[in-house]
């Protein structure tokens, strides 16, 4: 136990990179989900097919496989993110993590879009042949009529897809962030006396990140109950 | 049609990439170590009861080893047998047993760091072979025997860089991998160690220049620039000391003295110099003086 009683410091830096890794990877990819959405429900029809391609060829593919793309595939061609040098208080924001967000975004924002597509089936046809009637464009009608009720209908499964993505993090481990895992195994190495305590604290931590946000994810579904 | 090439550009540099990586680790594939012969004088020389007795007569034995550290414990995706000092070390102890270090008695188990301790408490291995470094808190779970060879943490950086030691990397990324005594010890000398799952993919990110050295046991480093030859060099004294030894279970504490035993018989015949030699000598590393073994509690 004194393994993490005694450097709570780490133990709490390395869930910090888990909470800003999950943080932005789950704004980028909610909008980046949304806009590949508009184009998979939208009435171009190369869009349509562009967004559809995507989806399935990203979402069949392991998550640690779009890791190892951007760490060690993607310099091959001159696109790395070593523009990325942040440094917030103890934190650093390099290249390492520019790789690991735009791997996450780009993994999840193809569940965010399914999830999306699921609710806008959920939303009966007429309510989008009835605001085309009224003159609104497909903009209009995605933005006014159709995302706000679908949106409602998307909230259990984009929580889903969230606390996946929260859990996903984890895979950054083995490439160059030092998250919640990788102190884990750090802890491990140096302390393998107190092995199961170790990995004791750092489930914890996972499952009180999962309840929080399985606990704003209930709020925010009651709030927007249709009466 | 742009759609489709933007896909095949993708697919072949991520095919080169998982080549790079893969062919990055294969030391020499031919070198299958020295040939060492089992013993046949092993009736009645272990204690009945014993667990080297029991070994013996089973004429079976399971050793955990490393897979990826080219010179120490490796295994290629084509090799039949792990090779590397660890190995021929290995070799050694299990012929004292009278077991052919050859025969199918042999199973060679792979294990990583983190799953040493494990293995050995709940037996799925005998002895850990596996660059297995000696500290107080491991002997508070396990034996530890040796130690048989005494490294020391070094730098590998690109060939032209202007580098000269750790110290000159304060607050810069080295890499090394996830969880290793290595990275610690980076962040001690004041660098800022990330981690990766192998070597070879630490080897990949110094060469496209994402971080500025990787750093770890100066022979598996060794081991590394000679395969670069020309991209790649080790740079600076050792900043630290490993001591590696051999794990056994704690319940089975008569292994100590035997582990003693056979290493201090291949000190003095020659047979730890020469296991020195096949495998570490390659990589431009002298042979040194054997080490001072811990006496048995």
């Amino acid at each position: 136990m004194e393994a993490v009683t005694e450097n709570w410091d780490l133990f709490f830096r390395s869930f910090g990179y888990t909470v800003a890794l999950f943080l932005i990877a789950a704004v980028l990819s909610m909008i980046f989900g949304t806009l590949l959405c508009a184009l998979r429900v939208g009435p171009v029809a190369i869009m349509r097919a562009a967004a559809t391609t995507y989806v399935t060829l990203v979402r069949n593919t392991p998550l640690v496989i779009v890791f190892a793309f951007f760490s060690f595939a993607s310099p091959m061609f001159g696109l790395t993110f070593g523009f990325l040098d942040v440094h917030i208080g103890q934190f650093d924001f390099t290249e390492a993590f520019g790789a690991a967000v735009v791997s996450l975004t780009l993994y999840t924002s193809t569940f965010v879009c399914e999830a999306l597509r699921s609710g806008i089936n959920s939303v009966p046809l007429g309510q989008a042949e009835a605001a085309r009637a009224v003159g609104l464009t497909f903009g209009g009608t995605m933005t006014q009529v159709v995302l706000p009720q679908a949106v409602r209908a998307s909230v259990p499964p984009l929580a889903s897809v969230q606390i996946a993505m929260l859990k996903n993090t984890s895979v950054a481990a083995a490439f160059g962030i030092l998250e919640a895992v990788a102190q884990m195994r750090r802890f491990t190495n140096n302390f393998s006396s107190q092995r199961t305590e170790i990995f004791v604290c750092f489930a914890l931590g996972y499952i009180v990140l999962v309840l929080l946000l399985s606990f704003a994810a209930n709020r925010l579904e009651r709030r927007w109950r249709v009466a | 049609m742009r759609l489709r090439k933007a896909f095949a550009a993708t697919a072949v540099s991520l095919i080169a990439a998982t080549g790079l990586v893969a062919c990055g680790d294969a030391g020499d594939d031919g070198d299958d170590g020295v040939k060492v012969e089992a013993k046949d004088d092993c009736d009645g020389k272990f204690e009945e009861g014993s667990r080297m007795a029991e070994l013996s007569e089973a004429g079976k034995i399971n050793v955990g080893h490393k897979d990826d550290q080219p010179g120490l414990g490796f295994e290629g995706a084509t090799d039949d047998r792990p090779s590397g000092f660890d190995i021929e070390v290995a070799k050694l102890l299990i012929a004292d047993l009278c077991i052919d270090p050859e025969s199918d008695g042999v199973n060679w188990e792979v294990t990583i760091s983190d799953n040493r301790e494990p293995f050995l408490e709940q037996g799925k291995v005998d002895l850990v072979l596996a660059s297995y470094s000696i500290t107080e808190d491991r002997r508070l779970k396990v034996g530890q025997a040796g130690p048989y060879l005494v490294t020391g943490q070094q730098l590998l950086v690109k060939a032209d860089s202007d580098v000269e030691s750790i110290d000159d990397l304060k607050g810069q990324e080295v890499c090394s991998v996830t969880g290793s005594t290595s990275i610690d010890r980076i962040d001690e000398k004041g660098a800022k160690g990330v981690g990766f799952d192998s070597y070879s993919e630490c080897v990949a990110k110094v060469l496209d220049g994402t971080v500025e050295g990787m750093s770890t046991d100066g022979t598996i480093l060794a081991g590394f620039a000679a395969e670069n030859e020309g991209q790649l060099k080790v740079v600076g004294d050792t900043f630290s000391e490993e001591n590696i030894g051999v794990g056994y279970s704690k319940a089975e504490p008569e292994m100590c003295e035997w582990i003693n035993d056979v290493l201090t018989a291949s000190f003095s015949d020659g047979s730890w110099a020469e296991a020195f030699d096949i495998t570490l000598g390659p990589s431009g590393v002298e042979t040194p003086e054997p080490p001072a073994l811990d006496p048995c509690a």
